[in-house]
């Protein structure tokens, strides 16, 4: 499975510091240890950035492609900042990942076009202005929708990351089955299945501590069942790591070797 | 409708290895397809074939291929010689079969002074293979990985029970490292796993699958070698990522058909002919599974893998 590292995140104090200071370090050390666990993908969270997006953006994506030969998902709902990643990545391990359009227009519309301009992936949240919706089939109406304006804007569907969005098990119990459902129904809107990404550590969010590793845990299994390509998590997380690489073990889909949770 | 050729991507690429030193280098490995589907992928490398000899006389070898180095093959050092000057070798593959206690059993030392007399006489990439013995390689390839220090030599074969004398040597004296497990993908990944956890490079390793001759069980080396380019290729598995080496020689002339006399067996045709086509054929099954390099014996046989090779390419 495909791992996106999360842990380059605004909302992280340490992050947000690093950003406003343009204090290289700790960004690159948060990338160099989530691509030596394993990550796929670097995210880089700046979140709004009203003041400065284009400039923080440039400046992110520049000193982390400096340190980890690795693709970016680039996260921000500031379009200007996004063409900002967009122009500054080094796709020479890998094209960028785009961060996120979603069903409500004015954010397919901001972001969409980017994808098939710059000759990015793209991640696609199934949420419209009235919110998640409850159903899987709902979040595949919103998918259908999205795929359509991929096709307006020239994006491949093996482009588009469909993200059912997870809510969190304390709050919407009732959800959760829904989002694995949903990972089901996405694949099954085209052939190639179409791919798919979570953003797996909500699903705990609300929890007390000692009870999250095991939920999102156990949470990857069912998802990873229904054939989820990719999800948003912490590789500094072993146990979570292990688990990923056993269920690709089970499910064929990494070779098995003694060893294989060393690698 | 017009007709649009369906193609595969794949997310995976061989590792590219280059062995022996200055002009005389070569390549293989680095393509990012499955073997020879060149409209879907690109090759860099053609497979490649380097020349047995050994450091004794191949008394063993049966006369149809042990003839064709009449006259060389009672020294080492013009052996090679005549494979890299008249025969046009690439590479040369040194076996030191000698060294097996229930041969000649030579000693480390001897081994040595072999080595150092070969790479003397050839400047093409030299292969240097063991006998086969797991605890007396260990000794022979740590003494000859020294003796061949600063050429670069591809260093063989390292197996579950020696990996970490040999690895630990082909550190210390840069050479590549050929890894052998027997007939089984989870063991082939598991040895790659325990060398590259000693410090050795990945992209220094050549992986031997074992293989086997035509008629005695080579479907189930093709089998194995599948398993290790889709590994490779499609699940994009950096431990299986490792060019492929298949050592024919001693199964192909092994064989009934490569050695039985044609007063025994006249329906079977020219004893030569057969030999040499054996070799081919097993050889050319090997390219077509996905082997990087090969070690064969008759030059006839080589003449004929390499054409078809250029011909596939």
């Amino acid at each position: 499975m495909i791992i996106i590292g999360e842990r380059i995140s605004v909302i992280a104090k340490k992050v947000r510091e690093a950003m406003a200071a343009r204090d290289p370090k700790p960004l690159q050390d948060l990338a160099r240890t989530q691509f030596e666990k394993g990550a796929n993908y670097i995210d880089v969270s700046i979140g709004p950035a009203e003041d400065d997006g284009p400039q923080l953006m440039d400046w992110a994506v520049k000193v982390i492609q400096e340190v980890v030969p690795a693709p970016l998902c680039l996260d921000t709902t500031n379009r200007a900042a996004m063409v900002a990643g967009l122009k500054a990545h080094n796709n020479q391990w890998g094209r960028a990942l785009i961060n996120s359009a979603s069903g409500e227009e004015e954010r397919l519309n901001n972001m969409m076009p980017l994808a098939g301009e710059f000759n990015a992936e793209i991640i696609a949240l199934t949420l419209t202005e009235k919110g998640i919706p409850a159903l899987a089939e709902e979040r595949c109406e919103v998918a259908a929708n999205i795929m359509g304006k991929a096709m307006e804007c020239g994006v491949p569907m093996e482009d588009i990351w469909l993200d059912p969005l997870i809510l969190p098990v304390p709050f919407q119990q009732d959800k959760c089955k829904e989002s694995i459902r949903a990972i089901r129904l996405f694949r099954e809107l085209n052939d190639p299945p179409m791919k798919t990404t979570v953003g797996l550590s909500n699903i705990a969010n609300g929890a007390p501590k000692e009870l999250r590793g095991i939920i999102t845990r156990t949470f990857l299994v069912l998802l990873m069942y229904e054939g989820l390509y990719s999800a948003i998590a912490d590789p500094n997380d072993k146990e979570f790591m292990d688990t990923m690489k056993t269920v690709d073990v089970l499910m064929e889909k990494r070779l098995y070797a003694h060893s294989y949770l060393e690698m | 409708m017009p007709f649009v050729m369906p193609k595969d991507t794949y997310a995976g690429k061989v590792n590219t290895l280059t062995f022996g030193s200055e002009d005389k280098a070569v390549t293989i490995g680095g393509e990012n397809g499955l073997p020879f589907l060149s409209f879907e992928s690109i090759i860099p490398n053609r497979p490649l074939i380097a020349l047995e000899i050994q450091d004794v006389a191949p008394s063993d070898w049966p006369d149809t291929v042990r003839t064709v180095y009449d006259g060389v093959s009672d020294s080492p050092a013009k052996w090679a010689r005549f494979c890299q000057d008249s025969l046009g070798a690439k590479i040369v593959a040194l076996r030191l079969t000698g060294t097996h206690p229930d041969r000649e059993n030579r000693s480390a030392e001897d081994a040595v002074k072999t080595v150092t007399e070969v790479l003397s006489a050839i400047d093409v990439p030299l292969m240097i293979l063991g006998s086969g013995h797991t605890e007396k390689d260990a000794q022979v390839l740590k003494a000859a990985a020294e003796a061949a220090k600063g050429r670069e030599c591809i260093l063989g074969k390292a197996q579950e029970e020696n990996y970490k004398t040999i690895v630990t040597a082909a550190i210390a004296n840069n050479h590549k490292l050929i890894a052998m497990s027997q007939l089984d993908v989870n063991l082939a990944k598991q040895l790659n796993i325990l060398i590259t956890q000693m410090g050795f490079n990945k992209d220094n390793i050549i992986m031997d699958p074992m293989s086997s001759a035509l008629g005695y069980g080579i479907e189930y080396t093709y089998s194995v070698m599948e398993r290790i380019r889709q590994a490779a290729l499609v699940q994009n598995d950096p431990m299986m990522q490792t060019p492929l080496l298949c050592d024919i020689g001693p199964n192909v002339w092994k064989t009934k058909e490569s050695a039985a006399p044609e007063s025994e067996l006249p329906e079977w045709g020219s004893l030569e002919e057969r030999g040499i086509v054996w070799e081919s054929v097993t050889a050319s099954t090997m390219i077509m599974a996905g082997c990087n390099l090969l070690v064969m014996r008759h030059p006839k046989a080589i003449e004929a893998v390499n054409k078809l090779v250029s011909e596939l390419i």
